[in-house]
C-alpha cells in the first residue's frame, strides 16, 4: 500500500501512509486509538475507499471496492468483534454463501459434502471438533478459530487480525500464535493489530507503527523491545509506565467470607484485601473473577458468603447497597454495563448521584452541570465539553467517565473489571496513575485483568483464580509470570512440575 | 429539539393546506372539536410514549377503554354509585391493571408486546362478557350531571378534555423532562444494565411507567365515555391504543426506548387527528382513513431514519 490518504468530514485519518507486506511474514501494526489502524485495514478489506495512493498485491496495482472483491483478491479480515453466525454449525459457517447444493434447481444444502469439505480445514488448525458442531457451543478461541478456516477456504493470503487476542486466555493466545506461526510458514502474510505489546514482541517479524494517520517507522525483529514500540505509538519515551508500589497498606479493611457465585456452586472464595493496596485477581477467562465481582456489587446474588467492611458485615442485596455502602464496580464491559453512550457525559457522570443534584425531585441543572464539569477537569478528560455524547469519546476517555461516576461519590473499595481492554497506551497510563492515587488516599483497589504485564505491573499483591478458586495468592517480590501461569491452570499442573 | 421542528413544519404546512381547501377548517366548532379529541387522545398517547421510552409497549389501551367504559356505566347508571367513587375505582382499576402488566414485563419477564397482547384480548373479552355484548350508556345522567359538565363541557369555549391534556401535558412535562425519576426513566430505556449498575432500581423504573401508561388511560376512558354516550363492547376504542402509538413514534419516540419528549407526542397527537380531519373536510372516503394515516406514520418514520443515518456518518467521521 503506498501513498494512502482518507478523510472524514472534519478529520484527516491517513495521510500519506505506506504499509509493505511480504509473504511469509507476520507484520504487526500498531499505534494509539485514533492512530489510523482501522482505517487502513479498512481499505485494504475493501470496507472503505482511498482518497489518494495505490494498492498493488504481487506487484499488480488492484482497487478493492468492497468486501467481496477483497476476498476475491485473498484479503481475509477477522474483526474484533467476530461475525460468526451462533444459530449455525461450524461447517454452516465456514461455508456460509458456497454451500454445495445439490437437486439442481431446489439449491438443497448437501450437507455430506458440506461437512467433508470443511473438515480439512479444522484438521489444518488443529482443531479437534466436529464440523456439525453449533457455534453457540463453542468458546470464543474456536469461533475465531471457526473465522480464521473460513478465511482459509477463501484462499486467504493476506489474513489481517484486528485484537485477535482480546478476549482470548493465555492459553488460547498461545494456541492462536501457533496457528499464526504455521499459516506464516504456509506462506500467509499475517497483519496483526494488537494493544498487547507483550504479544506483539512473541509473535511479529516486524512491527509498524502508526502516529495520528501517518507512518511513525518500523522496528525489525532485533529491535522489536517494550521501549521501542512505545516509543513508536506516542514519539515520547513514556516515564513511569506502570506505578509504584504502595508506600503504606492497612490489612484487613476489606473482607470476602465464603462467597459462592451461581457460575461455580462447589468453590467459596476468601479474601482480604487491605486499604492503600491494589489488589490483582490475575487468571484465564472463565475463572470466575468477573462473576465474583458481580456478586460483591450485588448485580448477581451470591449463593452463600458475607461481605465485610472496616469491620462490619455489609448486607448487600442489590448495586444499590453496594453503592451506598462505597463499593463500586467498573464493569468489564463499559459500553454495556458501565456507560449509556447515547447520553451525555453529564448524563453520565451524575447517573449514580443524581438525588443529590435534585430538589423535590426535580434536577437542578447548573448544580449537575458544574459537577459534571469539575469531574471532567479533575480525570483529564478529553471532551469538547460535558454536553458531549459519551460515544464520541475515545476508550480511554470514556473508561474515565465511568470512573468519573464513582469518584463524585465517596469510594471506600473500587473494583476494576478489565479496566484498560482497547484503551491506548497514554490512557492506560492515566488510568494506573488514578488508581494508585486512590489506593493512596484509602480506598481498597482491586483490579481483574487478564492482561499479565499489566496484572504484573500495577497490583501490590496478586491472588490468582482458576475454575471459581482462589489458588495462590503472591507479594510483589514473588511476582512472576511463571508462577502465576501455574496457579491459573490449577493446582494438578503446578503438582506435576514439582 | 430537532426532531420535534420536523414533524411541527409537517403539521402547520398540513394545517395550512387544509384551511386552503377548506376554510370550514377554521370554524370555531371545527376546532372545539378537534381539541377535544385531541385532548382525549393526547392524554393516553403521552401514556403510550413514557412505556415506549423504556423500549416497552402496550397494545391493551384500546380494550381497556371497553372494560373501564363498560364499569363505569354499570357503577353510575346501574348501581347508582356516588360519581367520585366511581371515578376513583376507575383510576385505581387502571393503575392495578398497568402494575400487573409491569410487573409481567419485569419480574417474569415477558416481552411487553405479548403482555400487552393478552390484556388486549382479555380486557376486550371481559368487557363484552360482562356487558352481555349490549351496548350500555349513561341514559340522562340522573345523579352524575356535575361529571357530565367536567368531561364534556367548555371552559371559555375550550372543550374540557383539551384543558386536561394542557394540566397533564404540563405535569408528564416536568416529571420526564426535569426530574430525576424521567432521568432514571430514559436512562433505563437506553440500556437497562447499566442504569441498573449505576444502582438504579429499574425494576422499580419500568414498571412505573406501565403504571403510569395504564393511569392516564384511565383518564382517557372516563372523557371516551363520556363522550360517546354509549359504549359498545366489541367495539369501543378499537385500535386506539394504535393511534397512541402512531402519535408518541411521530412525535420523535423510539421503539428501542429512551428517546421521546412530551412536546412531540403532543404535536405527533395533534398531527394525526388532523389528518383525520382532513379526511372529513375534504370529502375524501372515510374508508381511506386508515391507509391515509399509514401513509403518513411511514413517511414521517422514514424521513427519521435518514436523518439518524446522516448523523451517524458525521459521528462515525469524528
Amino acid at each position: 500500500m503506498q501513498g494512502i490518504e482518507k478523510s472524514f468530514p472534519g478529520v484527516k485519518a491517513l495521510d500519506k501512509v505506506d504499509l509493505d507486506v511480504f509473504s511469509c511474514e507476520v507484520v504487526a501494526l500498531i499505534g494509539e486509538n485514533g492512530a489510523g489502524k482501522s482505517t487502513l485495514m479498512n481499505i485494504l478489506g475493501g470496507v472503505l475507499q482511498p482518497d489518494a495512493g495505490t494498492i498493488k498485491i504481487n506487484g499488480e496495482t488492484t482497487i478493492i471496492h468492497n468486501v467481496s472483491e477483497a476476498i476475491k483478491l485473498g484479503i481475509g479480515f477477522i474483526h474484533q468483534d467476530l461475525n460468526v453466525l451462533d444459530n449455525l454449525t461450524i461447517a454452516g459457517n465456514v461455508f456460509l454463501g458456497r454451500e454445495p447444493l445439490r437437486f439442481g434447481p431446489l439449491k438443497l444444502i448437501d450437507n455430506r459434502r458440506l461437512r467433508t469439505r470443511t473438515e480439512p480445514y479444522l484438521k489444518r488448525l488443529g482443531l479437534d471438533l466436529s464440523p456439525d458442531t453449533p457455534l453457540s457451543e463453542l468458546s470464543i478461541a474456536h469461533q475465531q478459530m471457526v473465522e480464521i478456516a473460513k478465511a482459509l477456504s477463501l484462499n486467504a493470503r493476506i489474513l489481517i487480525m484486528d485484537e485477535p487476542t482480546s478476549s482470548l486466555t493465555l492459553t488460547e493466545t498461545r494456541r492462536l500464535f501457533e496457528v499464526i506461526r504455521q499459516l506464516r510458514n504456509d506462506g500467509v502474510s499475517v497483519i496483526y493489530i494488537s494493544h498487547r505489546l507483550a504479544e506483539v514482541k512473541e509473535c511479529a517479524d516486524r512491527v509498524v507503527g502508526l502516529r495520528d494517520g501517518v507512518n511513525a517507522g518500523a522496528l525489525s525483529r532485533d529491535r522489536i523491545t517494550h521501549d521501542n514500540m512505545v516509543h513508536l505509538m506516542i514519539g515520547r519515551q513514556l516515564e513511569d509506565f506502570y506505578i509504584s508500589p504502595a508506600t503504606h497498606a492497612e490489612p484487613g479493611c476489606f473482607r470476602v467470607k465464603n462467597l459462592t457465585t451461581a457460575a461455580y456452586p462447589d468453590c467459596q472464595i476468601d479474601f482480604e484485601a487491605a486499604r492503600g493496596e491494589i489488589l490483582g485477581f490475575a487468571g484465564l477467562v472463565g475463572a470466575g473473577r468477573s462473576e465474583m465481582a458481580r456478586a460483591i456489587f450485588g448485580v448477581d446474588q451470591p449463593i452463600t458468603g458475607s461481605i465485610h467492611l472496616a469491620g462490619k458485615e455489609l448486607q448487600i442485596r442489590s448495586a444499590k447497597d453496594a453503592i451506598e455502602n462505597g463499593i463500586y464496580l467498573m464493569p468489564e464491559d463499559r459500553r454495556k454495563s458501565g456507560l449509556i453512550v447515547e447520553m451525555t457525559v453529564r448524563e453520565n457522570i451524575t447517573l449514580p448521584n443524581l438525588a443529590s443534584f435534585s430538589f423535590a425531585g426535580l434536577i437542578k441543572h447548573n448544580q449537575e452541570k458544574k459537577a459534571a464539569s469539575a469531574q471532567c477537569k479533575k480525570l483529564n478528560i478529553k471532551t469538547p465539553s460535558s454536553e458531549t455524547v459519551a460515544e464520541n469519546l475515545s476508550g480511554g476517555n470514556q473508561q474515565k467517565v465511568v470512573l468519573a461516576k464513582w469518584l463524585a461519590l465517596t469510594p471506600k473499595v473500587i473494583i476494576f473489571d478489565e479496566p484498560t481492554r482497547g484503551i491506548d497506551v497514554g490512557a492506560k497510563s492515566e488510568i494506573y496513575h488514578l488508581m494508585r492515587n486512590l489506593a493512596d488516599s484509602g480506598v481498597v483497589v482491586i483490579i481483574i485483568s487478564s492482561d499479565m504485564e499489566e496484572i504484573l505491573g500495577v497490583s501490590d499483591r496478586i491472588a490468582v483464580m482458576h475454575e471459581g478458586k482462589i489458588t495462590g495468592q503472591l507479594q510483589r517480590n514473588k511476582f512472576n509470570e511463571e508462577t502465576i501461569m501455574r496457579l491459573a491452570v490449577g493446582h494438578a499442573v503446578e503438582r506435576q512440575s514439582q | 429539539m430537532k426532531k420535534e421542528f420536523g414533524i411541527l413544519i409537517m403539521l402547520v404546512v398540513l394545517c395550512v393546506v387544509v384551511s386552503i381547501v377548506n376554510p370550514n377548517f377554521l370554524s370555531a366548532t371545527n376546532l372545539q372539536n378537534n381539541a377535544r379529541l385531541i385532548g382525549m387522545f393526547g392524554i393516553f398517547g403521552i401514556g403510550a410514549g413514557v412505556v415506549i421510552m423504556t423500549g416497552g409497549i402496550d397494545l391493551s389501551v384500546g380494550s381497556l377503554f371497553a372494560l373501564l367504559g363498560i364499569l363505569l356505566t354499570f357503577m353510575l347508571a346501574k348501581w347508582h354509585w356516588p360519581w367520585p367513587l366511581a371515578i376513583a375505582v376507575t383510576l385505581l382499576a387502571s393503575a392495578l391493571l398497568g402494575l400487573c402488566h409491569g410487573l409481567l414485563v419485569t419480574k417474569v419477564k415477558i416481552q411487553p408486546f405479548l403482555v400487552t397482547l393478552c390484556g388486549l384480548l382479555f380486557y376486550r373479552g371481559l368487557a363484552r362478557y360482562i356487558a352481555n355484548d349490549q351496548s350500555q350508556g349513561f341514559g340522562y345522567c340522573r345523579g352524575f350531571e356535575t361529571l357530565q359538565k367536567l368531561t364534556t363541557g367548555k371552559f371559555f369555549g375550550v372543550p374540557m378534555p383539551f384543558i386536561f391534556l394542557l394540566i397533564i401535558a404540563f405535569i408528564m412535562w416536568v416529571v420526564l423532562h426535569r426530574s430525576v425519576y424521567g432521568r432514571y426513566l430514559l436512562a433505563a430505556g437506553r440500556n437497562e444494565e447499566a442504569t441498573l449498575f449505576s444502582g438504579i432500581n429499574t425494576t422499580k423504573v419500568i414498571t412505573s411507567a406501565y403504571v403510569i401508561c395504564t393511569f392516564l388511560a384511565g383518564i382517557s376512558a372516563i372523557l371516551f365515555a363520556f363522550y360517546t354516550n354509549s359504549i359498545a363492547p366489541s367495539s369501543h376504542g378499537n385500535f386506539y391504543e394504535l393511534y397512541g402509538i402512531a402519535a408518541a413514534v411521530l412525535g420523535g419516540c423510539s421503539l428501542r426506548g429512551g428517546q421521546g419528549s412530551v412536546i412531540g407526542i403532543l404535536i405527533g397527537t395533534t398531527l394525526i387527528l388532523v389528518l383525520r380531519n382532513l379526511v372529513n373536510l375534504l370529502g375524501i372516503p372515510s374508508s381511506l382513513d386508515f391507509a391515509m394515516l399509514g401513509t403518513v406514520i411511514l413517511i414521517g418514520v422514514i424521513v427519521d431514519q435518514i436523518l439518524q443515518r446522516q448523523k451517524g456518518k458525521a459521528r462515525h467521521a469524528v
